[in-house]
């Protein structure tokens, strides 16, 4: 079972929405409880940092994804918010992030852009895998992803990007250190490409 | 490449959804969720929904709809109507809501916008600004168009941007169901004043129209409610939305744009 992690933010009905069209089963989840029979975990998200974390906090949920995800190494894929949570900061707040990836989240550096570049990143943009297969099985040049975000996930270490976007410059679209996955972008809201990727990870 | 957006608008207003022209005479269209599915077929970029009653009868979002539809939903929705605090911000964007466009809430208490944007992201917070030409120039008007205020929408638009607003959408509500192209002129000067991404609305009455703006300003956002839902001249109610080789010819206008800046 996929457990979609429903801590108050985030679309986890249209995620759940497509797994049944798909026929995987796949639950939201609310409760410690509920998480534990969890072979996959979803952490879906859109809002500011700090409000993310202090509802994630705040969901009673934590140390049970801790323990799934770090203890027992299940695979777990963030979703926006989601996916910054994994770092160990952001610019965007003060509370620390779960810390998974050795990575901070930064702002998009508006002096730094050579045209008139527009923030937020709203919009469908390319997303470049720099391998085939796993969570890019069967998405080619041609797919695109629904972005809407002004921060950005920076790993330390470039072998943790599954993926890049470009947006006045490239940055990482995708993150993927062994059970962690992170997409900045929406595949709930990215039509079959989205259907795809989150395909895809339930068959990782 | 980041492409434009091209975002049908749906009016809400008694649970169906209808569409006016210059923001009277709703003309019904059709069931609302019905109308999700048929978009997410055709692929479309966002969808916008608005419920047109919720700030004039001063009451609620209604919560089990937007629900619904932002399930039925496979592209970004932004929901806007009846939206006064940050709470309601936070329940919508809980019920999978990607945007809460606001709109007589900014002009009548702007710091909603950068109290929202603190707890959802200012990537979630949109400001409509409902534009009347007049003879002292524009202003925007609130509540359907039944209210005016003396705000000068470049000026405003530039002032929700600095408060943190996320998106900024220019609906004109001269043209407003009457199809004969965009207000290219106030696109332009509020693309201009800002840096956020620009919607613009009212007025579309071909594809023409919108590759029109995209080409005057390569990335940016292009609402239509009428081009959307009616076909041919007797204003057919018939759902439609450009195919993906169409929107790619509209989205190379865009790059070639953008090179010439």
């Amino acid at each position: 079972m996929i457990a979609i992690v429903n801590y108050g933010l985030g679309n986890v009905l249209a995620i759940a929405n497509i797994y049944k069209r798909l026929g995987i089963a796949a639950e939201i989840v609310d409760s410690p409880q509920q998480l534990s029979s969890a072979e996959k975990i979803i952490l879906p998200g859109v809002g500011a940092f700090d409000w993310a974390m202090t509802r994630l906090n705040d969901s009673g949920m934590r140390d049970q994804i801790e323990e799934l995800v770090s203890g027992q190494h299940r695979p777990v894929l963030g979703i926006c918010v989601g996916m910054q949570m994994m770092a160990a900061s952001s610019e965007e707040g003060k509370l620390p992030g779960f810390g998974w990836f050795d990575a901070e989240v930064r702002r998009f550096d508006e002096s730094s852009f050579t045209s008139k570049t527009l923030l937020p990143h709203m919009g469908w943009n390319d997303v470049m895998p720099r391998q085939t297969g796993s969570l890019f099985r069967s998405l080619d040049e041609r797919a695109r992803f629904y972005f809407l975000h002004s921060y950005y996930f920076a790993p330390r270490s470039d072998a943790d990007v599954l993926a890049d976007t470009d947006y006045n410059g490239p940055f990482a679209s995708s993150v993927q250190r062994g059970n962690l996955f992170g997409v900045q972008f929406h595949p709930e809201k990215s039509h079959r490409w989205g259907i795809q990727l989150l395909h895809n990870f339930a068959e990782l | 490449m980041l492409r434009p957006r091209i975002i049908p608008c749906l009016l809400i207003k008694g649970g169906g959804l209808v569409k006016t022209v210059n923001f009277r005479t709703p003309k019904y269209v059709g069931d609302p969720i019905n109308a999700v599915r048929i978009f997410n077929e055709k692929e479309v970029d966002e969808l916008m929904v608005v419920d047109i009653d919720a700030t004039v009868e001063q009451r609620e979002p209604n919560y089990a709809l937007i629900k619904n539809l932002a399930a039925e939903c496979r592209m970004p929705l932004c929901y806007g109507g009846g939206v006064t605090s940050v709470e309601q911000f936070q329940r919508l964007v809980s019920l999978g809501v990607e945007k809460v466009a606001i709109s007589a809430a900014a002009v009548a208490n702007p710091n909603l916008v950068s109290e929202a944007a603190s707890k959802v992201g200012g990537q979630s917070v949109v400001v409509v600004m409902d534009v009347r030409k007049g003879p002292q120039g524009y202003t925007i008007w609130t509540h359907n168009a039944g209210k005016a205020t003396e705000l000068e929408p470049v000026a405003f638009a530039r002032r929700m941007q600095d408060l943190g607003a996320g998106e900024v959408v220019v609906n004109s509500i001269d043209r407003d169901g009457v199809m004969k192209g965009y207000d290219y002129d106030l696109a332009t000067r509020v693309r201009e004043a800002t840096s956020v991404p620009l919607t613009i609305m009212g007025g579309a009455g071909s594809l023409n129209d919108i590759a029109e703006l995209v080409r005057m300003f390569g990335v940016i956002g292009v609402a239509a409610g009428s081009l959307f839902v009616f076909k041919g001249v007797y204003r057919a109610v018939l759902i439609n939305y450009p195919s993906p080789t169409q929107k790619d010819e509209i989205a190379d206008t865009a790059q070639v744009a953008v090179q010439a800046r």
